[in-house]
């Protein structure tokens, strides 16, 4: 059942509409667990949207085993994604950074604070993100100390490669995970892939994750997927390599790949000269989960994070090494 | 005047961008003001421009009191401004939500770790700004209420408003707040105009901050008093919006009186042209800040209003 949960007027005969898919059991009696499935708030991340035709797709193929309410909001910055914007066209600010949103304010915070009154009392969600256009990662949920006690038991059971609990920052207070984790909705982020494109292998990884916690929350009837063990790591183990000189870069190794101390991950080049600018290598034993995507950087442009002590072999099979399990 | 380079980014296929300190007199660092963060900010740096030309006459007249230096950057992102986009030319990140910085981390973040390195030891801060929704502003003086801040100074501006902002979660990486965390007093001044350049508000600004350096005892000036400010929290403004999108008429202006039920706004039909709305004001006061484009969206703030107190 699609409903239209945000409907703004815009100037000139249009409305900027946010709608939601509705997947329910034929006969509902009000004690089912509710599951959100939100993507699309950065209108240049495109990986969600095919998570959520598949999943659509499929549990409309067998209805009869859905115990539960599953929402999907494939879009919340409709406008964002027809006009290739990460944010919302006409507003200065991350949509990302305005939740829980102000009924008084400017269009996207009042979009954003009724997208809010639609998700509170939710069972659990997961808010899919396609990094930028940047930036390549492998499948990832992060989330924040103080909510990892929480959401580490749900992030396990989403099939994604790597856990990444990281410090608290304030800006962070404003995202739409932060504010539902705070009203008692238990909200996985998800990062995975690389803005503007679909990565098909990651998302039917991730679909998989979401069927395993449907069926664990009694919201799909089925057999228990087998998931895949994340690495869980904390800040002090991810290391960040940046630019320090600007022009083309250009990598010599694979994304999601075991790179060595010492060993190169990549030139800066300069197309005029012809020089080699900077040569990039790791500072640690371990394995690329980002990697530079776009190649033109500047000074300061990141080019990859390596997460320490871990290997990865040919079928990206990670041996987590020297990384304490929790 | 010496006029120094504080922060260099190079670039492959543009020259390189410097960003430039002009600092005036010697001794403590006392007054440090910062002009375009953003590249649309064109007000801001014309403001400055003007500033550092009127402080250089006064340097000359020895009109800087002794043992003060007061530090001008008129710009830091003319990368974005010389081809016409407000945030970072690559990433479109903004400058302004990056503080205080980080030398080691992503582009803008090391823009604003070489900015904030050289303006944080100043007792004063003052930045130029420009607010995130698009209008024109009454002038006035802006402060985060972070705890440490001093509405009586912003005062000595001499702009007919001081507005107390309490900050949200994404303000915390502003240049104000940082400056403010660093224990400078931080000032946010705003005039009426960005990407535009109003000559009147652009001169009553310099005044403004002439008048401030003056009456701190940091330059000696001959100004008249301005304005005794009133104080006005944020949250107390009274928003107004539209109740239908399409075409905005705009018409009552910034600083304009206004009566209750009086017309501030029509919204035409985009395609037919009537008027499908009358907006009208819903008390007695001032209009503070005003939508300036033509378009309107639905439930769009289009106006914010000092109400008046009677008694
Ligand atoms: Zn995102």
């Amino acid at each position: 059942m699609i409903e239209t949960v945000v409907s703004i007027g815009l100037p000139v005969d249009e409305n900027m509409i946010i709608q939601k898919n509705r997947l329910q059991p034929d006969v509902v009696n009000g004690t089912e667990k509710r599951f959100l499935v939100i993507t699309g708030t950065h209108g240049d991340e495109l990986e969600g949207q095919y998570v959520c035709y598949e999943l659509i797709r499929r549990i409309n193929q067998n209805r009869e085993r859905l115990r539960g309410i599953v929402d999907v909001y494939p879009d919340i910055n409709p406008l964002g994604i027809n006009s290739i914007n990460r944010g919302v066209p006409m507003f200065d600010l991350d949509l990302n950074r305005i939740f829980p949103g102000n009924p008084e304010g400017h269009m996207a915070e009042c979009a954003a604070h009724q997208l809010i009154q639609d998700m509170k009392g939710a069972d659990g969600a997961v808010d899919i993100h396609a990094s930028n256009i940047f930036l390549r990662e492998i499948p990832q949920v992060r989330m924040s100390m103080e909510t990892s006690e929480r959401l580490l038991p749900l992030a396990r059971k989403i099939n994604v490669d790597y856990i990444w609990v990281h410090g608290a920052a304030t800006v962070l207070q404003s995202t739409l995970a932060h504010t539902l984790n705070a009203m008692g909705v238990p909200t996985l982020v998800v990062e995975m892939g690389v803005g503007m494109r679909l990565t098909r292998q990651y998302c039917d990884q991730l679909i998989d994750g979401i069927f395993n916690l449907l069926i664990e929350m009694g919201i799909w009837e089925g057999e228990s997927v087998n998931v895949k063990k994340p690495i869980i790591s904390t800040d002090g183990q991810v290391r960040f390599v940046n630019a320090n000189a600007s022009g083309v870069f250009v990598p010599c190794i694979e994304h999601w790949r075991s790179i060595g101390k010492g060993e190169k991950l990549g030139e800066i080049v300069n197309p005029l000269t012809g020089e080699v600018c900077e040569e990039l290598f790791s500072e640690v034993d371990g394995m690329v989960f980002t990697l530079r995507e776009y190649p033109i950087v500047v000074e300061g442009s990141l080019i990859a994070r390596i997460l320490g002590g871990v290997s990865v072999d040919a079928d990206g099979i990670m041996d987590h090494g020297s990384i304490a399990q929790r | 005047m010496k006029k120094e380079v504080i922060f260099t980014l190079k670039s492959l296929y543009r020259e390189d961008m410097n960003i430039y300190g002009y600092r005036f007199g010697k001794g403590n660092p006392s007054a440090c003001i910062v002009g375009a963060i953003r590249g649309n900010e064109v007000q801001q740096l014309y403001i400055c421009s003007q500033l550092i030309r009127e402080l250089q006459i006064l340097e000359q007249r020895g009109a800087i009191s002794s043992n003060n230096e007061i530090m001008v950057v008129p710009t830091v992102n003319h990368f974005s401004m010389n081809i016409g986009k407000r945030f970072w030319c690559l990433d479109n990140t903004d400058v302004n939500r990056m503080f205080p910085g980080y030398s080691e981390g992503e582009t803008t973040q090391r823009i604003a770790a070489g900015l904030f390195d050289k303006v944080h030891g100043y007792s004063y801060g003052i930045q130029f700004a420009s607010f995130y929704i698009p209008g024109d502003f009454v002038p006035h003086v802006r402060m985060m209420e972070t705890g440490y801040q001093n509405p009586s100074l912003a005062n000595l501006f001499g702009l007919p408003y001081v507005v107390i902002r309490k900050p949200s979660p994404i303000d915390t990486t502003t240049l104000n707040y940082n400056w403010q965390v660093w224990g400078a007093s931080a000032f946010s001044v705003y005039t009426n105009k960005t990407d535009e350049i109003d000559e009147e508000s652009a001169r009553q600004a310099v005044s403004s901050v002439l008048r401030f350096l003056t009456r701190m005892g940091i330059i000696r000036y001959n100004c008249h008093g301005g304005y005794i400010a009133n104080v006005v929290r944020e949250e107390e403004l009274l928003n107004v919006k539209a109740n239908v999108a399409g075409i905005y008429r705009r018409k009552k202006n910034p600083g304009e009186e206004v009566r209750h039920g009086d017309l501030l706004a029509e919204v035409i039909h985009p395609l037919e042209g009537d008027v499908i709305s009358q907006i009208l004001s819903p008390t007695d006061g001032i209009v503070f800040f005003a939508q300036r484009a033509p378009l309107v969206m639905e439930n769009a703030s289009i106006c914010k209003i000092i109400r008046r107190l009677h008694g």
